[in-house]
């Protein structure tokens, strides 16, 4: 026995962080995280619904296996895209335009400096 | 208040607490390694949700293997130690992305606890013999669409890391 809308909390509170890590986020592959966060929400919502309603066909916990498996795929090819990025433009910041690079300070060791490019 | 609810409310906070973190923490590797805390805790909450199927997947799949490309990638594209501030958007963008991302939130948790507000529910246990039955039964041919969708993407990956640029001076 369980009160539904505890899991009906934590798919909204779980898609709201991964929104807030999709728009905060600079670095490609941090934004990555919040879509991962928000599928993670979907899967929830579709166990709970399969969970507490009657569900004959076992509809819930199929499409959130083939959710899993979706998932997967999309990091697998995104993941792929960004390291074209970086191969392209040496940096995978979401926030700077086309073409546009970072300027890189050579004096933070926090920074690692990039490949040599455009004569820099 | 059952025990079921209790249960869930302990893995939920740490997967709530968890994923809180990952959004937020500015060390890039400490967010892929909070993402492991939040998905295995999910798992958690899959199995107090009687699927323990799902939560075997979640574990193998998610923690496994989507984590260790997450970090991979972070490799890949030479991320930074230690804390950086470089991750984060301004702060006003920061603001707008909370308000957002609060009122989104709000909104879905409204229109879903009234969906599944009531009493306290028996939960549906399936057993793994009988989600197996309808996987390659009724499911049988969105099944085998996935397998299709695997090798598109694997090829995919393969034909985005032999991509060269059409720049002259390509430094790799």
């Amino acid at each position: 026995m369980i009160h539904a809308w505890l899991p009906a909390v934590l798919v909204a509170v779980l898609f709201g962080l991964g929104l807030y890590g999709v728009l905060a986020r600079r670095n490609a592959v941090l934004v990555l995280i919040g879509v991962e966060l928000m599928i993670a929400a979907a899967g929830l919502l579709l166990v709970t619904s399969g969970a507490v309603h009657p569900d004959p066909r076992r509809a819930g916990l199929t499409l959130t296996l083939f959710l899993i498996t979706i998932a997967a795929a999309e990091i697998a090819v995104a993941l792929g895209v960004v390291i074209a990025v970086f191969r392209a433009r040496g940096d995978v910041d979401m926030s700077l335009a086309t073409g546009e690079t970072r300027v890189v300070d050579a004096t933070d060791p926090n920074i690692p400096v990039m490949s040599q490019r455009d004569g820099a | 208040m059952t025990a079921y609810d209790l249960c869930f409310a302990i893995v939920g906070l740490l997967s709530a607490a968890s994923g809180l973190l990952a959004v937020t923490t500015k060390h890039l590797t400490h967010a892929a390694l909070w993402l492991v805390v939040c998905l295995g805790s999910l798992a958690g909450c899959y199995l107090v949700l009687g699927a323990e199927l799902v939560a075997l997947v979640q574990v193998l799949v998610y923690v496994g293997a989507v984590v260790v490309l997450v970090l991979f990638a972070m490799m890949v594209t030479r991320a930074p130690i230690g804390r950086s501030t470089e991750h984060d958007t301004s702060l006003t963008q920061r603001a707008a992305a909370v308000v957002v991302a609060a009122s989104t939130a709000v909104l879905v948790g409204a229109v879903l606890v009234s969906l599944f507000s009531g009493p306290a529910r028996r939960i549906d246990v399936a057993g793994t013999h009988a989600l197996a039955t309808e996987l390659f039964g009724t499911w049988v041919w969105p099944f085998e669409l996935l397998s299709l969708l695997l090798l598109i993407a694997v090829v995919t990956a393969l034909a985005l890391t032999r991509l060269r640029s059409e720049a002259p001076e390509d430094d790799r």
